[in-house]
């Protein structure tokens, strides 16, 4: 089962690893320089960091049935939050510094989750207008924090968490692995995971059956803009500064599109965390590739379209009953007759 | 509970406003307000051309959400305008500089645009898949082609061009308007009698309203629909043609962020988000709040031009929470 669902992700990931490694024969190769590892491989996943933390947090959102079109705000308005807080601190370089201001950062993302929740749980807006509220005003938010301009730091530990290293590894790739080994544990070792399913589902069903609906819905939003402050904050310390504008641009749409190829359908109700840092890594590994071969950097989203397009069509059940209809039918009847019935199926041509 | 309530409410004196039309008058007095604080505050403001200048400078915005307004009456939502509108700017620039003749260059960029909107209305209606997701698609395409086509911007040099694009009509008291005025307001009178005197625009209503209804009615839905994102698509590469009339060049980096102001004009308006309800003047109100308050903020000086998204922002939500509770009473 899980094979067959990652079986395209996964062959599109290696058809394009291949490519690569046909145009650039040293694309596989890994040097050890100055106690790190470089090379492209690893590239593509310290690259994709940030859009594997958002999409963690998205994958939860459309797992209750909404979705996050804020995320790319949040990311902006964390950094902006946290870069602020350095550049006004005495000492850039302390650690008790950078770790308070990034406790602000994230403390305020989870504040504008907080918002997309109850605008959406309580108030009952649907979840893309909800968000598309924060998607508006949160850019002005951001360039409210910032005034505007840019603001760069000189801090070393705040550095490091985009752009550091820790045992010959990128750092970011372990931020990545906590936040996901963190989220894998609570949704699928504790019954949060069906929890939120059950209420992706059918809200108001999960809600008779004594499923708290509401809270888990906010729950799910404050928890995609906490992986979006991550995701900002990382960003922010990639290029030790803040943009309030360009931060995290398009960020939502590449989330959303790593959580559809992983196998989670945006109707929700189910969800697939391993599916989306896979859906992940392959947009991330199709920008190096277009990088790689030369065509301009501008064209992958033709390509990214292509790819939402041909995800959807797959994923939609009317697409693949019309385009399949005359291989799949006789079988799909079948298999809809449980043996239990007495009446034959008349099919009629 | 409720019961006690009803009759009290009937006794109350006075004329009592349809519901349905609460959100566009609020706009309205909105409006009014935002008018009358900038006459008071600062000197000049209560000027005609002013008010024109609101229209100068947002008609492809107007005729963007006109388009948008069609599409969400239907429940529907279209995230592709401002790509299109980008690609329509670009496409146009580059014919007219290939020597194309103006009008042709103009009737290709429109059938280009309303043939996107067909393709994505027919793929919503026949695959059954959510609107905002495939039109997201569209958006990344034509954002996309734009980049594979140049990712430079084209100036458009052409005389004849420039002279339409920059032709005034003088209205009485020094006050003037452009072509593109024109065509934005002519489009607007087109979308109100598509929208109220046409089947098309009753079968709109009626799929907003609810579309099993419609389908079971006998409604055309699946033509209505795609007719929808058709006409979404045309008003695009229109407000796109008239964009390059107002910047004189193409480039697939203009009309970024476009869709969202034409959802906020068209939610500010008084449309539902839900589909069913809304009037295309609303939208006409909406453009011209969204226009007023980048006018008053270049008045005040001082203020910055994000806190425009800002505001934005905060009447997009104040007038989602008031449909929420007009939605509310209707239902309880």
């Amino acid at each position: 089962m899980t094979r067959h669902r990652l079986i395209w992700p996964l062959l599109s990931i290696a058809a394009l690893l291949l490519t690569n490694l046909l145009i650039s024969p040293g694309f596989f190769s890994i040097n050890m320089r100055d106690g790190h590892l470089y090379g492209s491989l690893i590239d593509i996943i310290s690259f994709g960091a940030p859009l594997m933390l958002v999409a963690i947090g998205m994958t939860l959102v459309i797992a209750t049935g909404g979705i996050d079109l804020s995320v790319g705000a949040v990311a902006a308005i964390s950094g902006a939050c946290a870069c602020l807080l350095i550049s006004k601190a005495d000492d850039q370089n302390s650690l008790a510094t950078v770790l308070m201001a990034i406790a602000a950062a994230l403390g305020l993302s989870m504040l504008c989750g907080l918002w997309n929740g109850v605008l959406v749980a309580v108030i009952g807006i649907q979840p893309f207008v909800a968000t598309l509220i924060l998607m508006v005003a949160g850019r002005g938010i951001a360039q409210l924090i910032t005034t505007g301009q840019i603001i760069t730091i000189e801090s070393s530990p705040y550095k490091r968490i985009g752009a550091g290293y820790l045992f010959a590894l990128p750092f970011s790739i372990f931020i990545v692995a906590g936040v996901f080994v963190v989220t894998a544990l609570l949704t699928r070792r504790t019954a949060l995971g069906m929890l939120i399913e059950a209420v992706g589902g059918n809200k108001e069903a999960s809600r008779l059956a004594g499923v708290r609906s509401r809270g888990l819905i906010i729950l799910a939003y404050v928890f995609s803009s906490l992986c979006a402050g991550i995701a900002g904050v990382m960003i922010s310390s990639i290029v030790s500064g803040a943009d309030g504008n360009n931060a995290g641009l398009w960020i939502e749409l590449d989330a959303i599109l790593a959580v559809v190829i992983g196998g989670t359908a945006l109707a929700g109700g189910r969800f697939f965390l391993a599916g989306t840092i896979i859906g992940a890594v392959l947009i991330q590994t199709l920008i190096t590739t277009i990088y790689s071969i030369g065509i301009p950097p501008e064209t992958n989203l033709l390509f990214k379209a292509l790819v939402v397009t041909l995800v959807c069509l797959i994923q939609s059940p009317a697409f693949r009953e019309k385009a399949f209809r005359l291989r799949r039918k006789p079988p799909l009847l079948a298999d809809t007759t449980s043996p239990a019935d007495d009446q034959p199926v008349k099919v009629t041509a | 509970m409720t019961s006690s309530a009803v009759p009290e409410r009937r006794t109350r004196v006075g004329p009592r406003i349809p519901q349905k039309y609460v959100p566009i008058l609020m706009t309205l007095a909105l409006l009014a307000s935002m008018f009358t604080i900038g006459s008071i505050r600062y000197p000049g403001f209560a000027t005609g051309q002013v008010v024109l200048n609101v229209f100068i400078d947002n008609s492809f915005l107007l005729v963007v959400a006109i388009g948008m307004t069609f599409v969400i009456l239907t429940g529907g939502i279209d995230l592709s305008v401002g790509a299109v509108v980008a690609l329509s700017t670009l496409m146009l620039a580059l014919l007219v500089k290939h020597g194309w003749p103006t009008l042709l260059a103009i009737v290709v960029v429109l059938v280009i645009g309303s043939t996107l909107g067909w393709t994505m209305g027919a793929v919503i209606h026949y695959f059954e898949i959510q609107p905002f997701i495939v039109t997201l698609a569209g958006m990344f395409l034509a954002r996309g082609l734009c980049y594979a086509i140049t990712v430079d911007a084209v100036s458009i040099t052409k005389p004849g061009y420039v002279a339409v694009a920059e032709h005034t009509f003088n209205l009485p008291g020094d006050m003037y308007i452009t072509t593109a005025v024109v065509v934005s307001l002519v489009a607007v009178l087109i979308g109100i009698y598509v929208l109220h005197y046409t089947r098309l625009g009753r079968n709109v209503y009626a799929i907003g309203g609810n579309e099993q209804s419609a389908l079971l009615m006998g409604l055309p839905v699946a033509r209505t629909k795609i007719a929808v994102y058709t006409i979404s698509g045309f008003c695009s590469a229109l407000g796109g043609v008239m964009l390059s009339f107002y910047m004189l060049s193409g480039s697939g980096s203009l009309a970024v962020g476009m869709e969202l102001d034409a959802i906020a004009a068209v939610v500010i308006g008084g449309t539902m988000l839900t589909g069913g309800i809304g009037y295309l003047a609303g939208t006409v109100l909406g453009v011209l709040v969204l226009g007023l308050i980048q006018t008053l903020i270049n008045f005040q000086g001082t203020l910055s031009s994000w806190w425009t998204r800002i505001v934005i922002g905060l009447l997009l939500f104040g007038f989602i929470l008031l449909q929420r509770l007009v939605f509310l009473r209707r239902r309880s």
